[in-house]
This record gives structure tokens, C-alpha cells and sequence, in this order.
């Protein structure tokens, strides 16, 4: 089965999506690659972009991370170029994300210790609320 | 090799690092994929039939909105299909399928009445945060058969 995936890339990662396009054309590899800004999205059998993204993986293990993708590269019904302009549909998910992609790669190299981290204020439980009226009430 | 579904279903950074952890991560692109890509297109260009808004019946009464039980015929099987579940509370970000404010609320109730081990989190915003973030999901998966 074909398959189609995201190789995206972290802002800070030293790995160029066009580093990452010219290994996949220099490699064995029977694919379609679209190389665009955030990344390259591959195309091809399951087993082959199975292979291709463990190789790819391995230039930046911190900072190039893999995404699947329901569409075909360059699919009319998804291409801004036959639809009119703008981002297609998914784009504003990865744009989103893309933000802190950089803190995530640092995270992932971090070999040290974990640092403590206040918890975040969280509503009160709706259980202990009752608890404080029933209290009060009494 | 477990069957992990994320919350936001289209989450880039979620997916990813379950597969990096040797699991498979249940994602909707794969749901879209089977749909689009399908041999016999039945209806094109996307191949949205009236089967799937009956699909999601299964998941959402007949007077929910149609756009409800639509992203439920995708997500819904997914959802059953999971072993355990990483969800990601208010993101801020949702758009395009996970745009649907009541599909999201319908997701993460049925995947915490499904029972399979879930874990809570949300995005970090800074380098602390992150490791702690990074740290948890290796914990949670590495605890998955």
C-alpha cells in the first residue's frame, strides 16, 4: 500500500529539508519527494518509507520529526496550485506545533536530570466544591 | 507493540514520539488515507459517502450535526482499535478535522469510558516543561506491552 508522511524539521535542527531531499535522491530508494519549507513529504510503498525514515531519522535524531499524511504530494484535491492559493487544511496544525518542535528536540537530547516543575493551577474538583458548601452549610 | 491513540489526532509531536518509542500511534491522516486513496472512488473528490455520517451513528444520536458523526466515522474506529491513549488537554490549535469542539468532547469521553490507560498532559511552554513532557510519554509508553 502506498503510503504518504511529513519528514518536518526543527528550526534549530542543522539538517536543511534540501539535505534531507538530496539524501532521498541518492539513496536506493523508489519514492516521490516534495520538498517544501518546513520539511519533505515522501511518498511510496509501506515497507520502502518504513526503511527510508529510520535512515532519515538518523542524520537528526532530536530534530526531524515524522508525521503521516492522508493525501498524496502534489494532490489536486489538496495542492494550493489547483485550488486557488492558501494554506491547504493541515498546514495551520503543523505551523502550530512547528513553534515548539525546537524545545521538544532540546528535550529529547536532554540526558541530565528532569527538573521539578510546579503543577499548574487546575480548577477546583466539582467533588471537593460540594464538600466546602456542604461545610459551610452545616 | 502497543495500539496508541493521540489527542489531537493530528498531532505531529504526539505521533511521532509514540513511534519513536516502538509503538504504533493511531492518527487520523491513516483513517483519510484509506478513504481518499480508496480504488473505487465512489464519491469524488474526497470520497464522503452517506455511509459515513451512518457510520458515526454508532458513536452520536441521529440529531447530532452530521459534521459530528462524519469525523466520528473516521476517529470512531480508531478509538476502538486503541490500547492505551495520550491526551493533550486544551491545545489552542485545533483546526481543519479536530476543528469540532463536540467531536473533541465525544473523543476524549469515549476514550475514557473505553478503560485503557491514558495519560494527561498539556503542551509545555518552556525548556523545563518540555523535558517533563518528553519524560512522561517515555514513561507511559515505556510501561506498554
Amino acid at each position: 500500500m502506498l503510503v504518504t508522511k511529513y519528514v518536518i524539521t526543527s528550526s534549530e535542527s542543522n539538517i536543511l529539508p534540501s539535505d534531507i531531499a538530496m539524501k532521498i535522491y541518492g539513496s536506493k530508494y523508489d519514492v516521490v519527494v516534495k520538498e517544501t519549507c518546513f520539511g519533505v513529504v515522501i511518498n511510496g510503498e509501506e515497507d520502502v518509507i518504513n526503511a527510508l525514515v529510520k535512515e532519515i531519522r538518523a542524520l537528526d535524531p532530536a530534530g526531524i520529526f515524522i508525521k503521516d499524511r492522508g493525501f498524496p504530494p502534489g494532490d489536486p484535491r489538496r495542492c494550493r496550485g489547483r485550488r486557488g492559493g492558501g494554506a491547504r487544511p493541515g498546514f495551520y496544525m503543523i505551523e502550530s506545533e512547528s513553534k515548539i518542535l525546537p524545545m521538544i528536540s532540546r528535550a529529547l537530547a536532554w540526558e541530565g536530570d528532569i527538573p521539578a516543575v510546579p503543577e499548574k493551577k487546575r480548577p477546583l474538583p466539582i467533588g471537593r466544591l460540594e464538600e466546602i458548601i456542604k461545610e459551610d452549610l452545616s | 507493540m502497543a495500539k496508541v491513540i493521540v489527542y489531537p489526532p493530528t498531532s505531529m509531536i504526539l505521533s511521532d514520539l509514540v513511534e519513536r518509542m516502538g509503538h504504533k500511534a493511531l492518527v487520523v491522516p491513516e483513517a483519510v488515507r484509506n478513504l481518499v486513496t480508496a480504488n473505487n472512488i465512489q464519491s469524488p473528490p474526497l470520497n464522503v459517502t452517506p455511509e459515513g455520517p451512518k457510520k458515526g451513528l454508532r458513536y452520536a444520536a441521529v440529531d447530532v450535526p452530521s459534521g459530528v458523526r462524519g469525523r466520528m466515522s473516521l476517529i470512531g474506529p480508531i478509538i476502538e482499535e486503541s490500547e492505551a491513549a495520550i491526551i493533550v488537554e486544551d491545545p489552542g490549535w485545533l483546526t481543519g478535522c479536530s476543528g469540532c469542539s463536540r467531536t473533541n468532547e465525544l473523543v476524549r469521553l469515549l476514550i475514557r469510558t473505553k478503560g485503557v490507560p491514558v495519560l494527561d498532559l498539556s503542551y509545555p511552554a518552556n525548556d523545563a516543561e518540555a523535558k517533563v513532557f518528553v519524560q512522561k510519554i517515555k514513561a507511559f509508553l515505556g510501561g506498554l506491552k
